[in-house]
């Protein structure tokens, strides 16, 4: 199928928000039946330039030609007339609509007089959709009630429903399991066998070395080169996203087998979430937790951090019974937790650094009178922002116009400002670029060198493996083992963590 | 056996049966407690009663599930009986103009505050708070801050009083009121559940912008949400007017708050997404029995202020606990 024109060119496209220049003179190419990786750091205007290709944006000069055309694309709705799908990173689904519902908004087929929907054709037509797919879902089903993983799949069935010849991926394996993106890839090839182009958008090396046929690297809103996938090296394209090499560091010092247990639990249970979780935690040491989405981790964090009610178990901080039944609790003792989703539970994102970083701790800047202290605020502020080289403008800057490493950042300081020397670190490189990937990497292994302790929860195994002293594996609410970080393998971590009950003999 | 488990299990479903028991609960409270309620004189009051804010609630069901707000349905229910007196009482003209003009006047109303809203981007609070104050100064002005009566149509008061089905079945002597509330439920039911505009009523409060990607006109349907509420709104005014034969231009506000009430009450999340049209209905006829049962055992207005307030929150309190659990 693959021809020797490119379905879509983009030349010379430039953007700007509000004066800030998001893309100055990108190109982009891609060809029938081509899976074309599009790499860069966030806020490299990758998802910009995407979002102009499938007209939720519009350019501010350049062109865009489709089979050598140039056409213009004033909204969504004409892209997807032109054969360009796109499935966004933020998954843009109507969770109380089902399935089929979501697919065919805006586009319902109507009965014979035009004036009611026709929800079995709908129906009948998403299945179809779903067949050819090969995945088994019911057209029915709220998209409420579905996995994340599944909400994916019905994105991409919906941008398979216009017939696209452009199909566009933003991240689409944020958030699946190893099993899903597997799903996710035939499915890929699959299309690229009928002759779609599909550019694809991820910050995961391994699934482009898998998936991909060409890259092409974005930097600070600006085209940087076009490469085959195959027989080029990954430092190669990293150091061409970051403009830089990078700290490939080994994890050189021992765990601190004699140092203080900071935190030790035992017997933690709720229903199948928890079961009977019992570990310790010392000072200066980094625990890892691995497994699989829906093991039990992030809820395992949450109970600790009272965050979620527990049935059964026992918490000790510092050697000492602790009676944690809220987060408010957990802080007074010293533990802070820093969530996976930022956006909603870590930050207020609408208001500036300096509030953020001082906000759990507002009660000690209170002065005289009863009123804030705002140049102490100030200062702390800076010098947190100095400590952990914050990059922002200045402490007045807004936190949701920062990238996500800086905003991650922010989490941090908070938390150490509140005195917590007991952190748990909930996917802390979600969504982060490379670059600043090894800062928060640095980072975490400082604060263990100040002797906090901390609990790392991470998906990514080339991460638990470079960060943790040692790790336990979880799978299905239950710990299934123990690994030292020296000798641990990635094989070693997937086999606890795909340790299933009902295959262990009892 | 599995369709019917499947509908107990909707959570909307549920809701609309939750709300459908408390309803059965009260009235059998009532019935205990005053022999006089279940009079048929009685249920014929309260079936009346709940005819012009049960109407209202339903305008307001589309706009809430939307996830927007009308403030302005209470003022425009009385802007419409202004429009259907001038037209009828002031120019003379037949009882049909005078109720298309209601109903017109009632979308022309809707269809601005949509275009404040959908275009413009003025919060719905905000436009539909001003669209009340604007509308309520309006009905005063054009009257003359005087009731418009209806005595050169002597016909209009049947639109609510008659009873068309009386006439033929005489021992249900039903209001036309209820008939119409009847009809206008129905179709709207029809509406949220069957058609475009309906698919879009949810899927905008459910996630506004994924619909905007979808490439549908989201400005365009939100318009059109907020026009058919303002044109429901027309009918309730004919109701009213037609009831008290007369446009009483100080009327309306507070009215807005008896429809939400019913609306939240009937299981309709203000956060939008989910929401029935009967579910309202229940929700507007619990508010009349509260009202209606109260007032057979003397329990004093202000008191009854009281217990419609402690009503709400619980009805919304149950619903969180419900979504809770879920």
């Amino acid at each position: 199928m693959s021809g020797t024109r490119p379905i879509v060119e983009l030349r010379e496209v430039s953007k700007a928000f509000a004066g800030v220049q998001a893309l100055s003179k990108c190109r982009f190419e891609l060809m029938p039946g081509e899976v074309h990786a599009l790499m860069g750091e966030n806020g490299a205007g990758k998802s910009t330039l995407m979002k102009v290709l499938a007209g939720v944006y519009q350019r501010d000069s350049g062109e865009i030609l489709l089979d050598g055309q140039a056409v213009e694309l004033p909204s969504p709705r004409a892209a997807q007339a032109l054969g360009i799908g796109i499935v966004h990173q933020e998954l843009n689904l109507m969770n109380h609509l089902t399935a089929a519902q979501n697919i065919f908004i805006g586009r319902e087929p109507r009965g014979r007089f035009g004036l009611f929907l026709d929800e079995e054709t709908l129906d009948q037509d998403a299945r179809r959709i779903f067949e050819r797919m090969n995945l088994p879902l019911d057209p029915r089903t709220p998209v409420g009630e579905l996995t994340v993983a599944k909400q994916q799949m019905v994105e991409i069935a919906k941008a398979l429903s216009f017939d696209s010849r452009v199909l566009i991926m933003d991240e689409p394996t944020a958030a699946l399991n190893n099993a899903e993106i597997a799903e996710l890839f035939r499915i890929v090839r699959q299309l690229k066998a009928h002759g779609v182009g599909i550019v694809y958008i991820s910050h995961k090396m391994d699934e482009l070395k898998q998936i991909s046929d060409r890259v092409t690297v974005m930097r600070d809103g600006r085209y940087i080169d076009t490469v085959p996938t195959a027989g080029t090296p990954m430092e190669k394209i990293i150091s061409m996203m970051v403009g830089r090499e990078l700290d490939h560091g080994e994890r050189d010092h021992p765990p601190p087998s004699t140092a203080e247990v900071a935190l030790e639990v035992r017997g933690l249970t709720r229903g199948k979430a928890i079961r009977d979780v019992s570990f310790t935690l010392r000072r200066g040491e980094i625990l890892g937790l691995a497994g699989l989405m829906g093991a039990g981790r992030t809820e395992v964090a949450r109970a600790i951090f009272g965050a979620d009610p527990l049935e059964s178990g026992e918490i000790r901080v510092h050697g000492r019974v602790a009676q944690i039944g809220s987060p408010s609790d957990a802080v007074a003792h010293g533990i802070g937790y820093l969530s996976e989703d930022r956006k909603h539970f870590g930050l207020a994102t609408g208001l500036d650094v300096e509030t953020n970083i001082v906000l759990s701790s507002l009660s000690r800047f209170v002065g005289r009178g009863g009123l804030l202290d705002q140049p102490a605020m100030r200062r702390t502020a800076d010098d947190y922002i100095q400590r952990l080289d914050i990059r922002t403008p200045s402490a007045r800057q807004q936190v949701r116009l920062l990238s996500g490493g800086n905003q991650q950042k922010i989490v941090i300081a908070k938390w150490l400002l509140r005195d917590c020397d007991i952190l748990f670190f909930d996917e802390p490189t979600r969504g982060i670029d490379v670059g600043a990937k090894s800062e928060i990497y640095k980072l975490l292994d400082a604060l263990a060198a100040q002797g906090k302790a901390i609990v790392m929860i991470s998906s990514e195994l080339p991460e638990i493996l470079r960060m943790s002293h040692r790790i336990l594996v979880m799978c299905e609410g239950r710990l299934t083992g123990e690994l030292p970080a020296r000798g641990a393998t990635q094989e070693a971590i997937m086999q606890l963590a795909t340790q299933r009950e009902s295959l262990v003999a009892h | 056996m599995n369709a019917l488990k499947a509908l107990l299990f909707n959570p909307s479903t549920r809701q609309t049966l939750l709300a459908f028991a408390s309803l059965l609960a009260l009235m059998t409270f009532f019935s205990v407690a005053s022999p006089n309620f279940l009079q048929a004189d009685n249920m014929v009051a309260i079936l009346q009663a709940t005819a012009v804010n049960g109407v209202l609630a339903i305008a307001c069901t589309f706009v809430i599930i939307t996830s927007g707000i009308d403030l302005s349905v209470g003022t425009l229910m009385t802007f419409c009986a202004v429009m259907a007196g001038v037209f009828l009482t002031y120019w003379g003209l037949p009882i049909y103009v005078g109720v298309l003009a209601a109903v017109f006047f009632g979308a022309l109303c809707g269809f601005v505050s949509g275009v404040l809203i959908a275009k413009l981007k003025v919060p719905p609070f905000i436009a539909t708070l001003g669209m009340m104050m604007l509308l309520k100064g309006l009905s005063l002005v054009i009257s003359g801050t005087k009731p418009i009566y209806f005595n050169d149509t002597p016909e209009f008061p049947y639109i609510s009083q008659e009873s068309l089905i009386g006439y033929f079945v005489p021992s249900l002597p039903i209001p036309n009121a209820v008939l119409i509330l009847f009809i206008v439920a129905v179709l709207s039911s029809l509406v949220l559940n069957k058609t475009r505009l309906g698919r879009y009523t949810f899927a905008l409060g459910s996630n506004e912008e994924a619909v905007r990607l979808s490439g549908v006109n989201v400005d365009f349907w939100k318009i059109v949400v907020y026009s058919l509420n303002g044109a429901i709104c027309g009918i309730a005014g004919l109701l009213i007017a037609s009831r008290l034969n007369s446009a009483q231009p100080a009327l309306g506000q507070g009215y807005e708050l008896d429809a939400i009430a019913a609306v939240v009450i009937g299981g309709t999340s203000l956060s939008g997404g989910t929401g029935t049209i009967l579910g309202t209905i229940i929700g507007a006829f619990i508010m009349s029995v509260l009202t209606n049962g109260l007032r057979i055992m003397s329990v004093a207005q202000e008191w009854q202020t009281v217990v419609t307030g402690v009503i709400i929150i619980l009805a919304v309190y149950i619903d969180i606990i419900r979504r809770k659990r879920q």
